[in-house]
């Protein structure tokens, strides 16, 4: 059954407040969770008024000012700080989204930045992703045949059966998806969610694989595929504009045309 | 060194209300009341095979203002069930799952359901009058 309500241990206090330097006009005020495994002490929401003339453009930008100038300990996941790594995803002015990717003018308002929403917090904005990653390790990301290939070259896909990867191939496995799902926060544990199902019909889409017979089989279960309620979160919230929900309702069409 | 139990982020009260959430919702609490409103239809037709009196009595909560309420929260919900069912039909054909189709048939379907039952009741009244 799902638990609506934090466990006690998650429930969010009221933490510090860092003002803007006095020269400062344009400012913004960042409201962002913050964790400490090492204090004993719940969550909190910390406050932080930015100078947003002394500041990059994106959310992430400001992430890295906060740590460079006011406050060290503020941890978070970033690399590529240009929307392909899927590091810095994180629920920004309640959406998931990547922190390098969202524009600071976008938003109304206080800007507040929590964690990936119900997940494991390491530390911060750092959720646990393990069981994120097993569950894409689980439905087999890698190309399976049980023909030998060509012995003078590659593996040929046609133009056309290339374009049925589009919107497919380019997951970069941040999981704002997955964990924008409510069907996932209630049922993480069995069901897959978005971004392993958007995978799993990346190879059952490709020509080229030879498993889809096994990999549909392996689907067919009340709560890996059919949890999926078609909420359409996923899609909303995908910062690649990938369509997970309906890579979800293409696997479970070929369920059923299968039976016939 | 022990690790604390980790914290679970914060879920439902911070994650903006999207539409497409909002009525996937709905669809499931219509269809919990529209179950409750069958029962209710049973009672009904069971008091029209009883007698005249049972029916009056039965008739008679239900004109009772909070009676009427339910009665169109009934069929507003038999509406928004109804037509939203559809809407799922057709996206399990993998039919207009995009962001922005989803978006306008979920106005449809708020539109539909309020109209059709504006409709149906302002007929209802006509009767009566």
């Amino acid at each position: 059954m799902a638990e609506f309500s934090l466990p006690a241990n998650s429930i969010v206090k009221k933490g510090k407040i860092f003002e803007a330097p006095a020269a400062a006009k344009n400012i913004k005020r960042f409201k962002i969770y913050r964790y400490n495994p090492d204090d004993g002490q719940n969550p909190s929401v910390d406050t932080y008024d930015i100078d947003l003339d002394a500041c990059g453009p994106m959310v992430l930008d400001t992430l890295i000012k906060i740590k460079n100038e006011i406050d060290p300990t503020l941890t978070f996941r970033r690399s590529c700080r240009e929307g392909i790594c899927g590091s810095c995803s994180m629920n920004i002015d309640g959406m998931n989204t990547l922190a390098c990717i969202k524009a600071i003018d976008e938003i109304k308002g206080d800007v507040k930045v929590y964690p990936l929403p119900h997940m494991d917090v390491v530390k911060d904005l750092v959720p646990d992703l393990t069981n994120f990653y097993a569950q894409y390790a689980s439905i087999e990301p890698w190309m399976q045949t049980d023909t030998p290939p060509p012995p003078d070259r590659e593996r040929l896909q046609s133009k056309e059966d290339r374009e049925k990867l589009e919107g497919l191939e380019e997951c970069i496995l941040c999981a704002c998806c997955s964990t924008s799902c409510p069907s996932y926060w209630w049922n993480s544990d069995r069901y897959l969610g978005p971004a392993a199902l958007l995978a799993a019909y990346r190879w059952i889409a490709d020509s080229r694989d030879e498993a889809t017979g096994e990999r549909l089989d392996e689907l067919e279960d009340p709560f890996k595929l059919y949890r999926c309620h078609t909420i359409m979160n996923c899609t909303n919230a995908c910062p690649k504009n990938l369509n997970p929900a309906k890579a979800i309702a293409e696997i479970k069409k070929l369920i059923v045309q299968r039976r016939n | 060194m022990g690790t604390p139990q980790r914290p679970l982020s914060p879920h439902l009260g911070i994650y903006r209300w999207q539409l497409t959430m909002a009525l996937s919702i709905l669809h499931r609490m219509s269809g919990v009341f529209l179950s409750v409103g069958a029962v209710v239809m049973v009672v009904v037709l069971a008091a029209i095979a009883t007698g005249s009196s049972q029916f009056e009595t039965v008739q008679s909560w239900l004109a009772h203002p909070i009676g009427l309420l339910l009665l169109v929260g009934w069929s507003f919900a038999l509406y928004l069930h109804l037509v939203n069912g559809v809407r799922h039909l057709i996206w399990d054909a993998g039919v207009a799952l995009e962001k922005n189709t989803a978006n306008r048939s979920g106005l449809f379907v708020i539109a539909f359901a309020v109209l059709a039952t504006a409709a149906t009741w302002a007929l209802a009244c006509e009767e009566l009058v």
